[in-house]
């Protein structure tokens, strides 16, 4: 039963939410000089009803750097991605074996609430989606808000601070109230970057953030990724070669659901261990 | 080559010309009605329809004031028994159901639907009106409550089915709970096309007579207590144009053609905020 892994209680008490900050807030005082990993995944095998999109894959995402995945179209890159704050478990009968292990505890362990996973591991998606009924302010604040923040001065601080770290505040700080549909695609897609930062969490998952974006608004967000990194583990899936060459530290590359290989961005794209790699990133196949 | 060009327009005239005469059969109707109702009903409506009530047999004048109350009482305790039910049956099978359950659930809804209202009358006569021992408000707007459940449920679940997933999952990953999300992300993103379910489901049962007949069973005086009996329009055109007077009858078409008015402009409304959804949703 996936769906009862999904309905959580109705009501989350404001109190989670201090909680959670005091835990980012006082993350980087005990980030020791070799920082632990953002997640540790262990031998995962994930599985649509009968069907196997991941299969046995063991990689360690280091934190506050910038983790490319990339493979051809169907090899499990977006499973993987929406594995890490249990988004996969949206689409019916999904099953998984093994572990994934964020900041040292297992995410999918019975008693964690899928809610407060994805409160701490933000995700931005393909197609930009702001939500259509609200204004530019009310979709940065809407995870606050509806989480039971109340405060309108730190609303209001947080609204200009999380624009300014999307590179969105000086296009649309006079404008916070237009409806944030109103904005052009590269526009909608920081605004979504700045809706899912607002809420403060650890990690940013993003799902070919850029593919739906012409080249000027792909430079943009690239940009923006590679500034978010200073404060923000990055995971991206990315089917653009060249823009995991670009922007991350990391590459994973996926293959048929399994991970081929996992190295430096460096490494990948110049001294690729295997052959399959290679093979992909020299244009060979996918 | 000529002559099977020259069949084939020939053919796709034929087609449009039928399709045309048909289109004319479904307007026909409400023009007809409609015409019918302003020659004969429009004399009787003037300011004490709306302001008095029924006169005695014989005695000139008179109003259905105590009718139209009467029937937005009904229509009120309907929509809290309707409302809450059916859109929240409709919330159901669009974010919840299993597949199965949501097969069984369409499959009754769509049984329900198709119900004589007459049947519901009954069911409600059965259900309160004998164990209270008197027909009232209440069991009226049982019945149209009752009636109104399965039409808002299925309108709400498809509008909200029309809410893109992506909306959901951008709330869902901003560790936004199932049930926040739609209430504010989903629901609100479909308020007009739920008001518009509602509108709909209301504009219909306004016009039922059957069902009160067992329930509300009308009165010809003000009702102030919702467990008496009470006066609804379309029971009162009913009592009226099977009555052997003539006033009765111009009054009875007065009654019908305020009610069909009124719905018509429920409709209109309706259609102007479906417009808008549309556009905001695509």
């Amino acid at each position: 039963m996936e769906s009862a892994a999904i309905i959580d209680p109705p009501m989350i008490t404001p109190v989670s939410l201090p909680q959670q900050q005091v835990a980012s807030g006082s993350e980087p005082a005990d980030v020791a000089p070799e920082r632990p990993p953002a997640f540790a995944v262990e031998r995962l095998s994930i599985f649509y009803g009968e069907k196997k999109a991941i299969e046995d894959v063991t990689l360690t995402i280091p934190s506050k750097m910038i983790t490319a995945i990339i493979g051809p179209s169907g090899c499990g890159k977006s499973t993987l991605l929406r594995s890490l704050n249990r988004m996969h478990e949206l689409a019916p009968n999904t099953r998984i074996e093994g572990k994934v292990l964020f900041a040292g505890d297992d995410i999918y362990a019975p008693e964690v609430d899928p809610v407060v996973i994805r409160r701490r591991i933000g995700m931005v998606f393909q197609k930009s989606n702001p939500f259509p009924t609200m204004s530019i302010a009310e979709n940065v604040l809407v995870g606050l808000k509806l989480n039971g923040v109340r405060d309108r001065a730190f609303l209001r601080e947080r609204l200009e601070q999380s624009l300014r770290m999307a590179a969105l505040w000086d296009e649309v700080k006079n404008d916070l109230h237009k409806p944030g549909i109103s904005l052009s695609g590269g526009q909608q897609q920081r605004l979504c970057i700045a809706r899912a930062i607002a809420v403060e969490p650890e990690v940013l998952l993003m799902d070919e953030p850029a593919s739906a974006l012409d080249p000027i608004a792909t430079a943009k967000i690239e940009e923006l990724i590679h500034e978010l990194s200073a404060n923000y583990t990055v995971v991206i899936v990315t089917h653009n070669m060249q823009q995991a060459g670009r922007c991350s530290d990391y590459t994973a590359f996926l293959y048929l659901g399994r991970l081929i290989e996992f190295a430096s961005t460096t490494k990948i794209f110049t001294n690729p261990s295997e052959r399959q790699t290679e093979d992909y990133i020299t244009g060979r196949f996918g | 080559m000529k002559n099977s060009h020259f069949w084939r327009k020939t053919k796709s005239a034929l087609a449009s010309a039928a399709s045309f005469v048909c289109a004319l059969l479904v307007i026909a109707p409400l023009a007809l009605v409609f015409l019918h109702l302003l020659r004969s009903g429009a004399s009787a409506v003037n300011w004490s329809f709306f302001t008095e009530l029924p006169k005695p047999v014989g005695v000139a004048g008179g109003g259905m004031v105590n009718a139209i109350a009467g029937s937005f009482e009904l229509l009120g305790l309907a929509a809290l028994v309707g409302v809450p039910v059916g859109v929240f049956g409709g919330v159901y099978l669009a974010e919840y159901g299993t597949v199965r359950g949501n097969w069984l659930l369409r499959f009754v809804a769509d049984v329900l639907n198709g119900v004589p209202s007459i049947i519901w009358g009954v069911v409600v006569y059965g259900l309160v009106v004998l164990r209270f021992k008197s027909f009232s408000a209440y069991a009226g707007g049982l019945a149209l409550g009752f009636i109104m459940i399965p039409l808002i449920m299925r309108t709400t679940e498809e509008v909200l089915l029309l809410v893109p997933a992506g909306y959901r999952e951008a709330s869902l990953a901003l560790g936004i709970s199932r049930w926040k999300t739609i209430v504010h992300i989903v629901m609100k993103t479909a308020l007009k096309g739920i008001v518009t379910a509602i509108l709909l489901a209301l504009a219909r049962v306004a016009g039922e007579t059957a069902p009160l007949l067992f329930t509300a069973f009308g009165n010809r005086f003000w009702n102030h207590d919702l467990s008496e009996p009470i006066a609804a329009l379309p029971l009162q055109i009913f009592s009226y144009a099977i009555s052997p007077y003539d006033d009765w009858h111009r009054q009875a078409w007065a009654g019908a053609l305020v009610l069909v008015v009124t719905i018509f402009f429920v409709n209109i409304l309706v259609r102007f905020l479906t417009r808008e959804r549309v556009a905001r949703v695509l």
